[in-house]
């Protein structure tokens, strides 16, 4: 890699970090648009962008920052006040930012869109108009001036007035940062004098550089935007910084509370030269490597110690000892390492909840606790996408209108909060929302209709019961389909998810009070707390996760208490029959000799079921290391995975779903869901993707990715019109063009009457297009390795879908042949 | 084309003399103790701790339907195939060869289905066959899917 290609990629690294903590400022400030804290957080983040950006020679990158820079600028001086449309037009630079470092970082070059029209908007904003409003307080005119002055920007860096506050670092964005500031003349120009006197007494006071690294090196955030976190959290009480650890910022909001105005403080100078001190950027693939080394570590040790206990040498026994402690010391601290703050997570859900309270016209208060609460990193890559959905579910679905949270007597603005902490060794995630919450009744009476359960069932079940209906998959509560949620996607997807990585969800629903949704998250994927039993001879792993009680049964109990029922075997726990399954004949093993004197009986929970699992011995639980099975022995539905126990040989982790299905204890009914579980539970390396399955002409099956679903809409044919020669409807305020599919691809069909249009909105960078389909039919998630790439015009492939070859619709390819110019103007 | 010349690691089984492609070989290993895996087709032996990497260990002689060998413990060829390490239980090691490939012939079409799967050409060395095992074939089997009596 040469030099140049290096430093683009830390300048990728450091600027996405500073992008994804923009949206949450964004957010916030527009709520308070006189926090000056994070008003200064802001424009020293894009500063920084500019200016390496400047000095990486990306022009355009360069110009749309520099036009942002310059409207924040005089939004910092007290010009004006932030207000939508400002943020808006922010917020599209951001996004625009956005776009252009996904080019560079794909292709290497930043791309040739200028954005022009954002850069008009911005200065526009900058020179005081609004929309078409009159210039206010034109003080000073900085943005056609400053895009001038931003050309130099590498070569004046010695003229810097500041330079010798920086130069310490090593690393080159870092030092690159300032640079690019002090080559902007119009910033020393534009801060008032006071402001570099408070500089001087905020780097020099605030303990928040050497504080921000303690964070775990991966998630740390570049050098500009954490230092102004910290005076920001004490606004809100409830909320902190997302990217840092707790006593980090209790001591740095104290600290930096007296300081004058440390929103003014300048952004480069302090924090630059000691992150690049004492905290590194690692990469997660040396991280993992280590992790197995100290995992392979532990088993020698566990070895040694298990000869040493047989060896008599006190000189053995002391090194052996003193090698048992290091280890356990090594192996905690390379567990941390991997930890990340949820905050990383949450971060982006600021941003979430703007857009769609406002395409919902719905005000929403989103506060975030415990942001600090740390997870393994494959965890919280995991529960990304369901904590997604969750939150835009409560927002979408559990929050009410204002006019109705004022007619039911509730505050204008719903509020919905995240909490995250640890408790037993797990982490428990709330999503509480203040909103309607679920009616029971309704559930019940929509379960049948969609025919989820028997009318007979529905009356027999019990409200709480009810409830934990909306998780079943094609199930929706929603009145009216509004998005992908809403189409019973969403709340099973949720639990699957969750459940996929050992974890489990509850919900808690008040009508008219608000809904709660409990998620229950292991640490860490890794390493699982298992019972370990044996049978036929082999020892097997049970997670934890599933295990209810251990049952012994001894002598003439033994005997008396097992019932036959026409070939199987029941046991009466506490008067209900439990059905049993006998591991060894479960697995085919050979069954060892056993007296009848004592059963073992280890209570088990299979989706909703119980059952007790038969086994010859239960040794002891542990701790143990979840190791992927072969391709080989994926199949094997019975097994979850491998660990290896301290004598170095290997056992099978047991798939409670998997047992409890090939026993028949789980009914057919569900056969494919769990299928869907026990195959993708632990230990799957392989992609999987969520597909939205529809229907085009009579017989074409298509998908597309659900990640490129935005909502899915009814519209009635009533409602399009024609604009520009295309058909296009009202959509949430906007024109949203529409694209049959159908005429797109050639398929020939039935014209479908006058009944609404299925329309699949996909949305990018805030424009959308509708696409006009026949029927949508389900989500799957599949893994899409017999994906075959197709000549055909708009569409991308085909893969086996639910064991049908399915067409991949290309949206990107069908609208760029529509409209070519969607790609382009994406900012405008 | 095969290149001009490679070099083979070399094991026996029964009569058979099987060569991979160095490249290939992780490493070769003495018997190491397995967990057996319920339900798995016949020829999986079981599952070896490679340090801390579970390998699945395919027994050869049942992937030929060779008799089961009597006394001596088979060896382990460590192999990288395009699904992941395995390892293939084998009765002897042999020497690095480095072959000639004026020597290198297609199969006979005689030559039993079974190890015709597995095989992807033949060379001619003084007195012997060198059977060139094709690595990843030995993954993709119909032998793997049909479900074999519990180990």
């Amino acid at each position: 890699m040469s030099a140049d290609d290096e430093l683009i990629r830390e300048f990728l690294l450091e600027s996405w970090e500073g992008l994804n903590q923009l949206d949450r400022d964004f957010v916030e400030l527009e709520r308070d648009p006189s926090d000056r804290n994070r008003l200064g957080a802001i424009f020293r983040c894009i500063h920084t962008i500019k200016g390496t950006a400047g000095f990486l020679a990306l022009h355009h990158l360069e110009a749309v920052a520099h036009a942002g820079e310059s409207l924040l600028s005089r939004l910092r001086n007290g010009d004006f006040l932030l207000d939508g449309e400002m943020t808006s037009a922010l917020l599209a630079m951001v996004d625009a930012i956005r776009a252009m470092l996904e080019r560079l970082e794909t292709t290497g070059h930043e791309g040739t869109e200028a954005y022009k029209s954002l850069v008009e908007h911005l200065a526009a904003l900058t020179a005081g108009q609004r929309g078409m409003a009159a210039p206010a307080t034109p003080r000073v005119s900085p943005a056609p001036e400053l895009s001038a002055a931003a050309q130099p920007t590498a070569s004046v860096a010695t003229t810097a007035p500041e330079h010798d506050v920086a130069p310490a670092t090593a690393s080159a964005p870092t030092t690159l940062a300032p640079a690019g500031l002090s080559a902007e003349p119009h910033d020393d120009a534009d801060a008032p004098a006071l402001d570099d006197t408070a500089d001087e007494s905020a780097a020099s006071h605030e303990p928040q550089p050497t504080l921000a690294p303690a964070q775990s090196p991966v998630a740390a955030a570049p050098a500009p935007t954490p230092e102004p976190l910290a005076p920001a959290s004490t606004t809100r009480t409830s909320q902190e910084p997302a990217t840092m650890t707790t006593p980090a910022t209790a001591t740095a909001s104290a600290a930096t509370a007296p300081t004058p105005e440390p929103s003014d403080a300048s952004p480069t100078k302090g924090p630059a030269v000691s992150v690049s001190d004492s905290a590194i950027r690692v990469d997660v693939g040396l991280l993992d490597r280590v992790m197995n080394l100290v995992g392979e570590l532990v088993l020698a040790r566990n070895q040694i110690l298990q000869y040493g206990a047989t060896v008599k040498d006190a000189g053995f026994a002391n090194a052996s000892q003193r090698l048992n402690l290091l280890t356990t010391e090594l192996q905690e601290g390379v567990m941390k390492t991997r930890m990340q703050p949820i905050g990383n997570v949450w971060n982006k859900f600021p941003r979430v909840v703007r857009d769609l309270s406002h395409a919902c016209s719905k005000k929403v208060d989103l506060s975030l606790d415990g942001t600090e609460t740390e997870l393994d990193r494959t965890i919280i890559e995991a529960i990304k996408d369901p904590l997604t959905h969750a939150v835009r579910n409560a927002v979408d679905h559990g929050l009410e209108r204002p006019e109705a949270r004022l007619a039911a007597g509730k505050s204008e603005n719903g509020r919905l909060t995240l909490r995250a902490f640890h408790e037993g060794g797990q982490v428990n995630i709330e999503i509480s929302d203040d909103g309607a919450g679920i009616d029971a009744a309704k559930v019940r009476a929509r379960a049948v209709e969609r025919g989820v359960i028997s009318a007979d069932r529905a009356s027999r079940m019990s409200d709480r019961e009810a409830v934990h209906l909306i998780f079943q998959p094609g199930f929706s509560t929603a009145e009216k389909v509004t998005n992908v949620s809403g189409r019973g996607v969403g709340m099973d997807v949720v639990k699957t998810n969750i459940e996929k990585i050992g974890g489990t969800v509850d919900i808690h629903t008040q009508l008219g009070q608000g809904t709660t949704l409990k998620l229950k998250i292991p640490l860490t994927l890794a390493i699982i707390p298992a019972l370990i039993v044996s049978s036929g001879g082999n020892r097997f792993a049970i997670p934890q996760v599933s295990l209810l009680e251990l049952v012994r049964l001894e002598g003439e109990t033994a005997a008396r208490s097992l019932e036959s029922l026409h070939g199987s075997t029941v046991y009466r726990l506490r008067g209900n029959l439990l059905p049993l399954v006998f591991l060894d004949r479960a697995l085919e093993l050979k069954p060892v000799p056993r007296g009848h004197d004592v059963v073992n009986i280890v209570v088990l929970q299979a989706d909703d079921r119980q059952f007790g699992l038969v086994v010859d011995g239960i040794n002891d639980t542990e701790e143990i290391v979840v190791k992927p099975l072969g391709k080989e022995l994926k199949g094997i539905s019975a097994f979850a995975g491998a660990t290896i126990m301290g004598d170095g040989r290997v056992a099978l982790i047991l798939d409670v779903l998997g047992i409890a299905q090939r026993s028949n204890v789980v009914s057919a009914g569900r056969e494919r869901s769990i299928v869907e579980k026990s195959t993708t539970s632990q230990g799957s390396s392989e992609h999987r993707e969520a597909l939205l399955l529809f229907r085009l002409g009579h017989e074409g099956r298509m998908a597309l990715p659900l990640s490129m679903v935005a909502r899915l809409e009814e519209i009635p044919r009533a409602a399009v019109e024609h604009a520009a020669g295309r058909e296009v409807v009202q959509y949430r305020g906007a024109i949203l063009p529409l694209l049959d599919v159908r005429r797109a691809l050639g398929v020939a069909g039935g014209s479908g009457g006058d009944s609404p249009l299925q329309v699949i909105v996909y949305s990018e960078h805030g424009r959308s297009f509708g696409f006009v389909v026949d029927q949508i039919l389900d989500t799957v998630e599949e893994t899409l390795t017999t994906k075959q790439r197709s000549n055909r015009e708009g569409v991308l492939g085909s893969a086996v879908v639910q064991g049908k070859v399915t067409d991949i619709l290309d949206v990107h390819g069908i609208i760029r042949r529509t409209d070519p110019s969607f790609f382009t103007q994406d900012a405008a | 084309m095969p290149p001009t010349t490679r070099q083979l690691c070399t094991f026996s089984l029964g009569d058979l003399i099987f060569g991979v492609e160095v490249t290939h070989v992780q490493e070769v290993i003495r018997y190491q103790e397995m967990t057996s895996v319920p339900l798995a087709p016949r020829i999986i032996r079981g599952l070896i701790n490679l340090r801390g990497q579970i390998v699945t260990a395919i027994d050869m002689r049942a992937r030929l339907q060779l008799q089961p060998r009597e006394g001596e413990l088979p060896m382990n060829v460590v192999l990288r195939t395009a699904d992941g390490v395995v390892s293939l239980l084998v009765d002897e090691i042999g020497d690095v060869v480095q072959t000639d490939e004026s020597t290198f012939e297609r199969v006979p079409e005689t030559t039993d289905a079974l190890l015709k799967e597995l095989v992807s050409g033949v060379y001619k060395i003084e007195h012997r066959l060198l059977l060139l095992l094709d690595v990843d074939r030995v993954m993709t089997n119909s032998q793997l899917s049909a479900k074999g009596e519990a180990a």
